[in-house]
This record gives C-alpha cells, sequence and structure tokens, in this order.
C-alpha cells in the first residue's frame, strides 16, 4: 500500500472514529442526558412565563406547595396549611428540613421576602394578578407564615404551587441577584446555563424532599425534534421533551424507546371577537359552533392526538363534551342560526393564526375555513410571526384568532382574566356576561370542593352555550424515554418535577 | 496601499449605515422584549408593571436616545449587554464565533477541493458524458436544499448506524481535535455540497473561456504538455470568478448558516442571531450585525487583494 493512501485510509478512521466515539461515549453513570427542542429564556422565577423556562426552574426552585399527576395540592416547602372558614386566612407550616443551595435555611422571612418581590410591581412579575388578594404577611415564628387575605380567595391555595411563587432566600432578594445566580431549594443545582445550548444539573444532596436518583441532568438544546428523535435513536440522550405531534407519533416505532402521553391544560381555541359584528350576534357565535366539526380539526391538524374539550380542561372539572351546545356537528342549525341573525347569505372575516406555534396552527385554520365555508362564511387565514401575532392578540385586533392557550389547574386561576368584569385581559376577550362573572365570584369564595364542583359546571355549560370562543381539543404532553430510565411521572401541566424520582439503570 | 487607506477610510462609513439600518429595523418588527418573553401573558401586567419591566429592557427612551447610548458604546467596544445571556454582548459574539468560522473554513475546504477540480475535469471533457455527469451532479448539487440533505445526512446515520455527531454543544479543536472533526464534518459536508455545486459551474465555465485563447494555444504549440498547460497557464487565469464567489460566499458563512446550526444543533453565530431576533434581544441582534458586516467587509477586502496576486495586469484603485 502506498504511504499516501495509508495517511489517507487513516484520516478516515479517524473522521469514523470521532463520530462513532462522539456518539456513545458515555456521560458519568447516573447522569441524566436530555433533550429539549426550546431553552429556558431567564433565570428569575417571579418573571419567566415561557414553558421552557418554567420546566427548567421548577427543578432548581421550590413553592410552598405542589401539583401532582392529579393536580392535587401537595406538600413543597410547606408541609402543611389551613385555610380559614371564611377563606380570608391561609396558614402555611414551613419544612424545618429545608435548606437553599447556599445552604441556609429556608424560613419565614424569606417566603414574606419572596411574596413582597411577587407583589412589588417594579419586580414585573407576571403571576401578581394570582396573588393580588395578599393584604399583609405575619411571620408569628420562623416555620409559621400567616396570609391575610383582602377577599376570600380560595383558588390562592393552588396559584401558588406554581413555580411563579417560588420562594427565594431574602439575603439573594436583598442583594438584587435575583435573575443571575440561581439559589433555589429544589432537587437540583442549576451548575452551568448557556442559553440556547445547554444547561447542567446537580443533584441537591440536601433536598429536604428526599434522596434524588440521578446524579444530575444534562439538558442539550436540539432545535429541530427530528434532530431529537436522531440522538434518541442512536442513543445520545436519555430523556426528551417533544412538542410536535409529528415526531413523537414516530417515538413508539423505534425498539427501545417508549412514549409518555399525558392529556394537558392547555387547549386549542378558535377565539371569536364577539365586539366586531356580526360576532356580537348570539345566533352567529353559536352558528360557528355548530358549523365546526371539532373531532375532524383535531384528527386533521393534530392526527387525532388530542381530546374534544369544552372550556375546562382540568380532569376534576372537565365536563363531558357530548352534553354541552353543539358539540356534534349540525350544518342544518347552523344554517338556521345564520338565517336567524339575518346572515342566511353568510359573511366574510379574518382570522389570525401564528406560525408554528402551535405548529398546528396553519392546518387548524385551513380545516376551520373549509368547514365555516358550508354555511357561507369566507375566512381570511391571516399568517404572523408569533412575536407580531401575539401583540395583534393583546391588542384584541383580530375578527377570530386560532390559539393555544394555557391552562391552570383551579378554573377560577385560568379563566378570571377573560371572563370577569374586572379580568386583565378582557380587552382580549371583549365579551361581559353577567352569569359568567357572577359563577366565578361564587367559585372564587366556595371552600366545600363538590360545591365548587357544581358552580364550575355550570359555568362550563353556559359559557359553551353563549360561544365567544369555540374550543376544540387539549392535546397531549409529550416526553420520550429510554428503557433505562425509570420512575418518571408526567403531570397534566406538563411539569418535569418527576424527573427528581427517575433513576437510570 | 492608498487604494487600502482608501478601503479602510470607508469601514467606519459603511459601519455607521449599517448600526443605523439594524437599529431601526429590528425596531420597526411589532412586539418587543417584554412581548417576546411573557407572551400573551405579557396582557396580565399593570401599566406600573409594564412601565418597570420597558426600563429593566432599555425600551423607556426614545429611539434617539437608545442609539446615541449604544453607539457611545461601540465607539469604546462595548456592544451592550445582552438580556437573555446576561453576559456582554462581544462576549457572547466571541464565544460563538469560532464554531462559526470552523465551520466555514471546512465547507470552503469541501467546496474548493471537490468543486475546482470538477470544474476542471469537465471543461477539459466538454460535451462529453463525464463532462455531463458532473454538470447534473452540480445542477442536482445547487437545487437540492441544504435542510433536505442534513436531515438525510442524520437519518440515515442515526436510523441505520445508529451514530449521530454529537449534537448540542461545541467542542473545540483544542480540547478534543478528534470529537471537533466528528462533530463538524457532517455540517460541513452539508454546507458545503451545495456551494461545491457552484464552483464546480464557475470554474468550469471559466475554464472553457480561457482554454479558448490564443495563450493557451500558444503554449500547446511550444510543446507544453496538457497537465502543464492546464494546471499551470490557464488555471490561475480561470480563478479570478472562482475567488469572487468563495469571498463573497465565505462572507455569508461567517455570519452563520442558520440552517444547518439549527438541524445539527450547534451553537454559532447565525442560530444565535436568529434566537435574538425571536427574544427581541436588541442588544445582541445590533451588536452581531455589525460584527458579521465587519467580517464581510474584511473577507471582501481579502479577495480585492486576490485579485492581484492572480493576475499582476491588475491594479487596484483604477491606475493600471
Amino acid at each position: 500500500m502506498k504511504p499516501g493512501m495509508t495517511r489517507r485510509l487513516l484520516a478516515c478512521a479517524a473522521v469514523v472514529a470521532g463520530l462513532v466515539g462522539a456518539s456513545v461515549a458515555p456521560a458519568a453513570a447516573a447522569t441524566l442526558k436530555m433533550a429539549w427542542a426550546q431553552d429556558a429564556t431567564g433565570l428569575d422565577p417571579h418573571k419567566q412565563t415561557a414553558f421552557s423556562s418554567i420546566r427548567l426552574l421548577e427543578l432548581v426552585y421550590e413553592p410552598l406547595v405542589r401539583l401532582n399527576g392529579d393536580l392535587k395540592v401537595v406538600p413543597a416547602l410547606a408541609t402543611e396549611w389551613t385555610f380559614a372558614p371564611d377563606a380570608r386566612t391561609l396558614t402555611f407550616k414551613l419544612d424545618p428540613k429545608a435548606k437553599f443551595h447556599n445552604g441556609q435555611p429556608v424560613t419565614a422571612a424569606d417566603v414574606k421576602a419572596s411574596f413582597t418581590r411577587i407583589l412589588d410591581q417594579a419586580t414585573g412579575a407576571v403571576a401578581r394578578a394570582n396573588y393580588a388578594s395578599i393584604a399583609s404577611i405575619d411571620t408569628p415564628d420562623d416555620h409559621t407564615v400567616v396570609f391575610n387575605l383582602s377577599q376570600p380567595d380560595v383558588p390562592l391555595l393552588t396559584a401558588m404551587g406554581s413555580v411563579n411563587a417560588a420562594i427565594l432566600p431574602a439575603s439573594e432578594i436583598a442583594a438584587g441577584k435575583i435573575g443571575t445566580a440561581a439559589v433555589g431549594s429544589g432537587p437540583f443545582k442549576l451548575e452551568s446555563w448557556e442559553p440556547n445550548a445547554r444547561e447542567v444539573l446537580k443533584a441537591n444532596a440536601d433536598w429536604a424532599g428526599g434522596k434524588v436518583g440521578v446524579d444530575g441532568i444534562d439538558i442539550k438544546v436540539l432545535p429541530d425534534e427530528n434532530a431529537i428523535l436522531a440522538a434518541l435513536r442512536a442513543k445520545q440522550v436519555d430523556f426528551a421533551l417533544l412538542n410536535d405531534p409529528l415526531v413523537a407519533t414516530l417515538v413508539p416505532k423505534v425498539a427501545g424507546l417508549t412514549l409518555n402521553r399525558k392529556p394537558v391544560l392547555s387547549y386549542h381555541v378558535l377565539q371569536l371577537n364577539p365586539s366586531r359584528k356580526p360576532m356580537t350576534e348570539l345566533a352567529v357565535r353559536q352558528a360557528i359552533s355548530c358549523a365546526i366539526d371539532r373531532k375532524d380539526v383535531l384528527d386533521t391538524a393534530l392526527l387525532g392526538e388530542g381530546e374534544i374539550t369544552g372550556p375546562l380542561t382540568m380532569p376534576q372539572y372537565r365536563s363531558d363534551p357530548k352534553t354541552l351546545f353543539c358539540y356534534s356537528r349540525d350544518l342544518a342549525k347552523a344554517r338556521k342560526l345564520m338565517a336567524d341573525a339575518g346572515y342566511a347569505n353568510g359573511f366574510s372575516a379574518t382570522v389570525i393564526a401564528a406560525t408554528g406555534e402551535p405548529p398546528t396552527a396553519a392546518a387548524e385554520a385551513q380545516v376551520i375555513q373549509s368547514q365555516l365555508k358550508e354555511i357561507g362564511i369566507k375566512l381570511d387565514i391571516k399568517l404572523m410571526e408569533l412575536n407580531v401575532y401575539v401583540d395583534t392578540w393583546l391588542k384584541g385586533d383580530f375578527d377570530m384568532a386560532v390559539a393555544l392557550n394555557g391552562g391552570r389547574a383551579d378554573p377560577y386561576s385560568m379563566y378570571n382574566r377573560y371572563w370577569t368584569k374586572a379580568g386583565n385581559l378582557q380587552k382580549v376577550a371583549n365579551y361581559i356576561d353577567d352569569t359568567l362573572d357572577d359563577l366565578m365570584q361564587k367559585g372564587r369564595v366556595e371552600t366545600d370542593p363538590a360545591k365548587r364542583k357544581d358552580i364550575f359546571s355550570a359555568f362550563d355549560k353556559h359559557l359553551a352555550e353563549v360561544s365567544p370562543w369555540i374550543w376544540l381539543y387539549t392535546g397531549y404532553a409529550y416526553t420520550a424515554q429510554q428503557q433505562n430510565v425509570q420512575g418518571f411521572v408526567p403531570t397534566p401541566d406538563g411539569s418535569l418535577f418527576g424527573l427528581s424520582a427517575v433513576s437510570l439503570k | 496601499m492608498t487604494y487600502l487607506l482608501r478601503r479602510l477610510i470607508t469601514f467606519p462609513l459603511v459601519m455607521l449605515g449599517v448600526s443605523v439600518l439594524v437599529f431601526v429595523a429590528i425596531r420597526l418588527v411589532p412586539g418587543d422584549s417584554i412581548t417576546a418573553m411573557l407572551g400573551t401573558e405579557a396582557g396580565l401586567l399593570t401599566p406600573q408593571q409594564k412601565q418597570a419591566l420597558a426600563a429593566y429592557f432599555g425600551l423607556d427612551q426614545s429611539w434617539l436616545v437608545q442609539y446615541g447610548r449604544w453607539l457611545l458604546g461601540v465607539l469604546s467596544a462595548d456592544l451592550g449587554l445582552s438580556v437573555t445571556y446576561g453576559k456582554p454582548v462581544l462576549d457572547v459574539i466571541l464565544q460563538r464565533f469560532p464554531l462559526t468560522l470552523e465551520l466555514a473554513c471546512l465547507s470552503m475546504v469541501v467546496a474548493i477541493g471537490i468543486g475546482l477540480p470538477l470544474g476542471v475535469f469537465a471543461a477539459t471533457r466538454r460535451e462529453r458524458g463525464s463532462d455531463l455527469a458532473v454538470r447534473i451532479f452540480a445542477m442536482i448539487g445547487q437545487s437540492t436544499p441544504s435542510f433536505v440533505i442534513g436531515l438525510m445526512i442524520i437519518y440515515v446515520l442515526s436510523a441505520g448506524f445508529g451514530i449521530l455527531p454529537a449534537m448540542g454543544q461545541f467542542i473545540p479543536f483544542s480540547e478534543d481535535p478528534l470529537g471537533n472533526i466528528g462533530q463538524l464534518i457532517l455540517p460541513a459536508l452539508t454546507l458545503g455540497l451545495s456551494f461545491t455545486a457552484s464552483v464546480t459551474r464557475i470554474s468550469r465555465s471559466a475554464m472553457l473561456d480561457v482554454l479558448s485563447d490564443d495563450y493557451v494555444r500558444t503554449a500547446r504549440s511550444k510543446g507544453a504538455t496538457r497537465r502543464r498547460v492546464i494546471w499551470r497557464h490557464a488555471l490561475p487565469n480561470a480563478l479570478i470568478p472562482v475567488v469572487t464567489l468563495s469571498g463573497v460566499e465565505f462572507g455569508y458563512l461567517l455570519g452563520g448558516a442558520v440552517l444547518v446550526e439549527q438541524i445539527f444543533a450547534l451553537p454559532g453565530l447565525g442560530r444565535m442571531v436568529l434566537d435574538a431576533i425571536l427574544q427581541r434581544d436588541y442588544a445582541l441582534v445590533q451588536g452581531s450585525v455589525l460584527f458579521v458586516a465587519l467580517n464581510f467587509m474584511i473577507v471582501n477586502l481579502l479577495v480585492d487583494l486576490a485579485y492581484v496576486m492572480l493576475d499582476p495586469r491588475i491594479r487596484l484603485g483604477g491606475r493600471s
């Protein structure tokens, strides 16, 4: 063999070895290798609302309580809590074992400092609206916190289960370090964060919640979900978060991979603007509801990967869609309603949708366009970049909007922004209804779970009937994992907190 | 020398123009850092909260004040602070640049290493079967989008062989040479392949032009070997358009190859700029566009200087 040829062969072998080596070289045995397509956008738990930010931060920070797989309130930093019978005082007992990552104990003073920061308008904490009923906070001892409320607020407890209400060290708040360093009390410590590329988490050996199952988590940002699937196939990744149903449904076809599906709280909806003619007419809105075949939209746009839903999406409040107004397509009824409203010949309107958010938005708009054509409604689809869409949406500057809106574990927290008279997003909903407002206020003060269920069941039914929006379906939260990953429990709010219990076989 | 000085003097003027354009363009797009961070939840903010966040993101000042402040910073090499990374913009750019530079260089090696010999080969076999084959290859290469090639490579490797280049984080050559090449060779091939096609086409047509020139015929009649005629006499003169094309392409590549970086999850400049635009990280967008513009100008200057080396008849600056 010629020397030149030998060199070339060696060079080729080196490159192949590089590729293979790069793909199979294992990290530390008990480090979970994880991938997702979208990275967190910041480290301040009080300010972040992006799905990926919340997912990262809930591994690092802890609120007073947490929501489990059934969305029931369970202990986190607080071991017990009591609501006064009039729902105007909420008292928490803190876990005396709880410590921050810097070694300081978690005390009532930290809780008070954290909520004072959230409520301070200068912080710019979006979740402040959920805690606005807190009038004052008492700290009778280091492990007791009493929230005095300006009005009865039963949903407050569930709202406190969010990482947006995370407890931060008072010393870090005073030093103005929140958002630059991540000092929480959660199961993992954030060792490094390179935005849009990678984050490294190490298990917190002093976590009061128990022993963490892995030594750490190494998260890579792989922006193309096809690449995530390829990385799973090549065993470069143990666990991945997936968003696109087209990719997720391919996972079970790969030997050795498991797909976890969990119905989520967020809902796909066609928002009508009832302040614009002819959507001002109840009959027109109802006609649209009757003309839409939700199952067809679901099957076409989302490959059937979801469940038809009414306004309330949380398992304990969700009603049987068949009992809601016009959830079975009825074109004859739709045409009659249009004629009754004086629109027998239909009308033209514009529907806005964001490109890629959700990935199914354009497809949903197209199916709805073809369905509404059958009752004479000509829809013009306007696709927008996400930021442009958000800007337009917030101004309420649309006839109709295809949207994927976030859900909450409590119906009041989920919808008071839209369907109460004082709701912050009233100008997006553009619809005021005394019955809805009344039912929401009743739900806010009622402490008896059975009575709350009745109240919100009536709310659900009425909202579907007056049809300011047309609720379509909820999708699934997808995670994919290798066989060696054990013990992950998915939740309807998409939380990855279950990773604290995961172990690698 | 005068030419070089004149070109260097125009640099700050071009940069000033670029800075105004990028500053205005990113602000004309609807939405701002607040809606980019909070999405539709931004609607829940009270007016006081909005004001506080606007002050945090530096949006509470007029455009003129914002631009003036930023420009003053730029003059002292301070491109501002990235709100996404919480670091100085220049640090973020310099952290991402080595990957982009290496990927651009490797792609150029692939493109010129394959494209130039192929173009010369096709030109010397004009209208024969082998020429046709090269032209078909060039046409396919040029018309296939890089993301299709990239996704196909990833699919074949992962589904067929269960291997993949390391994705997600950059492995510097100085730390792990083998890992570095293993990580970048496929993205470089993907990126280089469509450029190979352009180089092949342009070098073929330039060679055809040159091969019909009188001096080539003279060289042949004086008994020069075929190889000597092609490589010594014809090729240097056919290189001018290839150098022009390569310079422009290399300048683009230094701005980052968004699609290839996205598919292979490489944290390069392209993805960084895309994310910065989506997150309305104004300082980062402005700083990185300035950086890319500067690179582009430097590469163009080098290309101009290369012309003189390739063809002594060319005198820069209009004098001969």
